[in-house]
């Protein structure tokens, strides 16, 4: 969906459900997810919609992902680290009583 | 022992910047939280890194963008404390902030405070709007600035206003291919009575006639005749755009589709305090209510740049040292004469940006839309709840939206409302008939970013 204009830039390593990505140094996790080619980020709880990030801007809250084992965090807040692992939200299992 | 400061600024784009800058230079003993990395907020996103890293990119990112250097420079070489990757979770009119970083969160008593937590994008619920590929104009601008991403297929942008057309001269300038560039809404010549006025004071006619010129240059097609009836078409992602235009069926395949109607301020935080807040017809938002220097009706709670009302990023700028010497003056580090002289500059340079507003207001019309939304088309992004859903709750005798939010759950999820508040309010008020004053918003409460339960346990 998203290219890079420069290939020069210099760039961590991390991975995205297992699967190794480079990210340029100071990006957004968000913004690597978008540069990997696959933009979703998680399904929804209600329907199990993929979605993927919409504002970049910290307020629509699309963009949660677990990061670094911890969940539902803002992928477009968090700048990415050498050996971060981001993995994509799958939806809840639904709670029974 | 709980921290202290004297003014505490939330928010590091023009606003916070220029207002922290003037009051640590006068002594007062400044902090500034940012949940971003970097100053600048969103209008000069990542201008640091840009000017260091890649600052040919400036050649198509544009010179209002690059003056944010500036002023990013000028702020850091301030007293002015800077607490980057901070979020203020919690603002109390007794003026305690709640701040969490790096996981940890602690409680910060101001003496002052200063909210400037800017704008956000009208949101654009359209059908199809949740699918992957389809994004705002800003997101896709933030990660042109912040990481050099564009578009890698032709893309499409849909909607109005001035960010639309910067965004998409930007695209033009660095090369990036636009299907077609799609206009919603048609009411120009309202606008006339007003150019005179914004040409004669501002340049922003000329720098946007400009944009416009450089699109048509290159070729871009512009589909101006009033586009509506925006779909987002497909099953995993998008995979076209449907409208009509001048009542006739289009169809445009693209996997990036860009949507944009303006932006409202940012009042997530001030109506968790809550300040009082009054509906701006004009705009189609909510805005705290403000006197001539920012100040909100809780004492010592002042608020600059957009989030108190959509006048720009200069107009921020010179907000947020208006806000600033108010401070200074109330902490007595200024007297009166300077204070009189600092001041008339400001509120000058202030007076004279904003009279391009009339004219970009009556320009740029937001969309009075809300009858319109399809009864499938989701609202609320977070718990997927539609326009029809908001509609029954209304028919089961609902008057408000915290009322529809027990029925529908719409505004329960994690934006808090973010998203689809002002839809939602809109929907109510085109059903009831009745003017927004009286259908409200949302009642927000702190935490208003999100907070673990471990941070909350270890408050001291």
């Amino acid at each position: 969906m998203f290219r890079r204009l420069h290939d020069n830039a210099a760039t961590v390593t991390i991975t995205i459900d297992g699967v190794t990505t480079k990210a340029a140094v100071g990006e957004s996790v968000a913004a690597a997810l978008l540069a990997s080619g696959d933009p979703r980020c998680r399904q929804t709880p209600v329907s199990g919609a993929p979605r993927a990030p919409y504002c970049l801007m910290g307020v629509c809250f699309d963009c949660l992902m677990e990061i670094d084992g911890e969940a539902s965090r803002q992928a477009c807040m968090v700048t990415v680290r050498e050996g971060m692992a981001v993995k994509r939200s799958p939806r809840p299992a639904p709670m029974t009583p | 022992m709980t921290e202290t400061v004297d003014l505490a600024v939330i928010g590091a784009g023009p606003a916070g910047m220029a207002a922290a800058t003037l009051a640590a230079e006068h002594g007062l003993d400044v902090v500034v939280y940012d949940d971003n990395a970097e100053p600048g907020g969103q209008i000069y996103r990542a201008v640091e890194t840009v000017a260091r890293d890649r600052a040919k990119d400036f050649a198509f990112l544009g010179e209002s963008y690059r003056a944010g250097a500036e002023l990013t420079r000028a702020f850091r070489a301030s007293r002015a404390r800077y607490e980057p990757g901070t979020t203020v979770w919690l603002v109390q009119k007794d003026r305690t902030i709640g701040i969490s970083r790096d996981g940890k969160a602690r409680m910060v008593a101001a003496k002052r405070i200063l909210i400037a937590t800017g704008a956000l994008e009208r949101p654009v619920p359209i059908p199809g709007w949740t699918l992957p590929g389809v994004m705002s104009v800003g997101a896709a601008q933030s990660v042109l600035k912040s990481a050099a991403l564009a578009p890698k297929q032709p893309v499409v942008l849909a909607g109005k206003g001035p960010l639309l057309f910067l965004v998409a001269a930007q695209y033009v300038a660095a090369g990036v291919k636009i299907a077609a560039i799609l206009e919603t809404g048609a009411r120009k010549w309202d606008a006339l009575p007003h150019l005179w006025q914004a040409w004669s004071k501002t340049n922003y006619i000329g720098k946007g006639l400009e944009l416009i010129r450089a699109i048509e240059r290159a070729g871009v097609t512009v589909v101006r005749n009033a586009v509506s009836d925006l779909k987002a078409i497909g099953r995993e992602r998008v995979e076209a755009v449907t409208f009509s235009a001048d009542g006739s069926p289009g169809r445009i395949e693209t996997a990036l589709l860009l949507l944009h109607e303006g932006v409202i301020s940012n009042v997530q935080l001030t109506m968790a305090i809550p300040v009082k807040h009054a509906w701006n017809a004009t705009q189609r938002c909510w805005q705290p209510v403000l006197d001539a220097r920012g100040n909100t009706d809780v004492d010592g709670i002042a608020v600059a740049g957009d989030s108190g009302g959509i006048a720009g990023a200069e107009a921020a700028a010179h907000m947020g040292r208006i806000a600033a010497l108010d401070a200074l003056r109330a902490f007595g580090r200024i007297d009166g004469p300077t204070f009189a002289a600092m001041i008339v500059v400001e509120e000058v340079a202030q007076k004279r940006l904003l009279a391009a507003r009339p004219f970009l207001d009556a320009l740029y019309p937001p969309p009075d839309t809300a009858a319109a939304i399809a009864d499938d088309t989701i609202v609320c992004r977070c718990e997927e709840v539609t326009a029809g859903d908001i509609r029954k709750a209304v028919d089961l005798g609902c008057t408000g939206p915290n009322q529809t939010k027990s029925f529908t759950r719409a505004g329960m999820g994690p934006c808090q409302g973010r998203m689809c508040g002002l839809t939602v309010a809109e929907i109510i008020a085109a059903k009831l008939n009745r003017p927004m004053e009286e259908i409200g918003y949302y009642r927000i409460r702190p935490p208003i970013k999100p907070l673990t339960v471990g941070e909350l346990a270890a408050l001291e």
